[in-house]
């Protein structure tokens, strides 16, 4: 039996030639993701443990990214012990206030991700990474802590479930479309433990920032990480963002590898979707919800907040009105440097839009833009839990950047392709 | 003895377990306060040290932030009982030492308000409220030897000893 791209990263981290779904393996870490919600608490811990230290400083990735710049005094702290440590331990990739941004956009961006590799982060959304044919999962502060310290985790090693992408994307239709209707399809418990390998022709049109907008969303099926396979995309992806280290190794899941599960989907099927609260896994087309009336529309996050995102908005915004309150929110300093050099600024600010310095901010109702009772916000982020972005009684309702913006111009849930 | 407290639901999330308005801190007598806010209000004053939790599928599901777990030992919650369990969630319990149980039959079998006792080594729930009996299986070995060593920091440090 053959070994999927999952068991092969796994085997070579753990130093084995060959491991199956279920094993326990200590890995060898080779990035590991930290901001200033869940690494302070890390840092902490080892402190108070007496293990004040970290494996290789620069094999640590820093950016305060939730609540930067900070929102309040509680956050500032945080990002104050965040900065202390960061020096203290001479972390080479730190991303001060003014080039930190949204991790996951900006470790991929800055060069940090190369396949073959495993990558760990004190957020659920790490599995972005596996966009990059890289093992990649999310953990928590003590699990952030001892990969500081030691470099090592364990991990069991998680079965592999197969999505066969096939056909190409409509007009108007995005990759943000397509996982929606994966997760609509198995549930937010969909993938539980499991590894979401993507395959298929459809991704062969999709550009590394439209795949991790699908590989992002896996822990919303509850998967332990997504992957998508190499090909001349992710080469040219990284032959312009690699710096220090750009030598990495590629692996291919195995004819006869095994997979638990295989789900196919037609791409040329799906249509723009909308996740109806509570659960990410509420999408329904948007014919089935058009007309409702909404509150706010937020276009950003580590989901939907990269320049082709802003784009994308921009081809609808421009020359338009917002009926409602609009955010738009670049995942880091470079792309809101590109999307100002490009115009797309000129076009939101004529358009009526608040335009934010990089942050995580409303996605997870930080701040930059919460809701109030019973208000409604159409967003292109990841969640949509009740109180998410604000009151206990507001709704979030999640799209592509392009049903978003259509929806901003209209007040209303709109089908986006009235504007295409 | 240990309090129940059912929520006949499934998916309850790291954002109904401790909102993230609150995660600008990671002290946990502060996260305790908001245990629950926006799924049950009144929970915080309901619970008692040693009370638990009963679910239905994928509690814990969302975020990776830890303070979930310690919000709810803060509050006093002693285990949670649960179908199935969300991965990081999961985790970041037995990294804790905090035990995570998971029974089929648990939310069928426990009402709100029933008394119960857990024995941890014989996976046993022995509910004396309605004198029914729950059965359940241990965690798998390389979890309890984090638990026992009372933490994944913890452990590490003995291993390394």
């Amino acid at each position: 039996m053959g070994m999927t791209i999952t068991e092969k990263i796994l085997a070579k981290s753990a130093g084995k030639d060959k491991v199956k779904a279920g094993d326990l393996v200590d890995a060898k870490i080779d990035v590991v993701m930290c901001h200033d919600v869940t690494t302070p608490p890390a840092i902490t811990m080892l402190v108070e443990k007496g293990i004040d230290k970290v494996f290789d400083p620069e094999k640590i990735v820093v950016t305060p990214d939730h609540f930067q710049p900070a929102k309040d005094i509680k956050s500032a702290e945080l990002h104050k012990r965040l900065d202390d440590w960061a020096k203290r331990q001479k972390i080479k990739y730190y991303y001060k206030i003014g080039r930190a941004g949204v991790c996951h956009a900006l470790l991929p961006e800055q060069g940090h991700i190369r396949p073959g590799e495993v990558i760990v982060g004190g957020d659920s959304h790490t599995c972005t990474y596996g966009a990059f044919a890289a093992f990649s999962t999310g953990i928590g502060s003590t699990d952030t802590a001892a990969a500081i310290a030691t470099g090592q985790l364990w991990f069991k090693v998680p079965a592999s479930m197969k999505f066969v992408l096939n056909g190409s994307l409509g007009h108007g239709v995005y990759s943000k479309d397509v996982i929606l209707a994966v997760i609509a399809r198995i549930g937010t418990d969909g993938a539980l433990y499991r590894a979401m390998e993507f395959v298929g022709p459809a991704l062969a049109e999709m550009s590394m920032e439209a795949r991790m907008t699908i590989t992002n969303m896996a822990i919303e099926a509850g998967a332990k990480s997504g992957i998508i396979g190499f090909d001349d995309i992710t080469k040219q992806y990284l032959d312009e963002h690699l710096r220090d280290k750009k030598e990495y190794t590629v692996f291919k899941s195995d004819s006869d590898a095994e997979y638990i599960a295989t789900e196919t989907f037609d791409c040329s099927t799906i249509e723009p979707m909308v996740a109806l609260p509570h659960l990410p896994s509420g999408g329904v087309p948007v014919g089935q919800c058009a007309g409702m009336k909404m509150d706010q529309a937020y276009i950003g996050s580590c989901t939907n907040g990269r320049i082709e995102d802003l784009r994308i908005a921009a081809t609808i915004l421009k020359g338009k009105q917002v009926a409602i309150r609009t955010l738009i929110v670049s995942a880091t300093p470079v792309i809101w440097k590109r999307a100002k050099d490009e115009g797309l600024f000129d076009i939101f600010y004529d358009a009526g839009c608040v335009i934010s310095a990089p942050t995580c901010g409303a996605c997870l109702g930080g701040f930059m833009g919460i809701l109030a009772e019973g208000e409604k916000c159409i967003s292109t982020t990841n969640r949509n839990f009740v109180g998410r972005m604000g009151h206990p009684k507001s709704e979030v309702y999640l799209t592509s950047p392009a049903t978003a913006a259509a929806s901003a111009v209209e007040g209303k849930i709109t089908d986006p392709r009235n504007f295409l | 003895m240990s309090k129940a407290h059912v929520y006949k639901r499934d998916h309850i999330n790291t954002d109904e377990i401790i909102p993230a308005r609150y995660l600008n801190t990671d002290n946990e007598k502060e996260l305790a306060a908001h245990c629950m806010e926006d799924l049950d209000k009144d929970f915080v004053r309901k619970v008692k040290k040693g009370d638990c939790i009963v679910a239905g599928d994928d509690f814990g599901c969302g975020s990776s932030r830890e303070h979930a777990v310690w919000s709810l030992r803060g509050a006093g919650v002693q285990t949670v009982i649960a179908k199935t369990f969300a991965r990081i969630f999961y985790r970041n319990a037995i990294n804790n030492g905090f035990y995570l149980i998971e029974s089929e039959d648990a939310l069928s079998k426990i009402r709100d308000g029933d008394e119960l006792q857990i024995n941890l080594k014989t996976g046993l729930i022995k509910n004396k409220t309605s004198g029914k009996d729950i059965k359940f299986n241990s965690l798998p070995d390389f979890a309890l030897e984090i638990i026992n060593d009372g933490g994944l920091l913890e452990h590490i440090t003995k291993m390394k000893k």
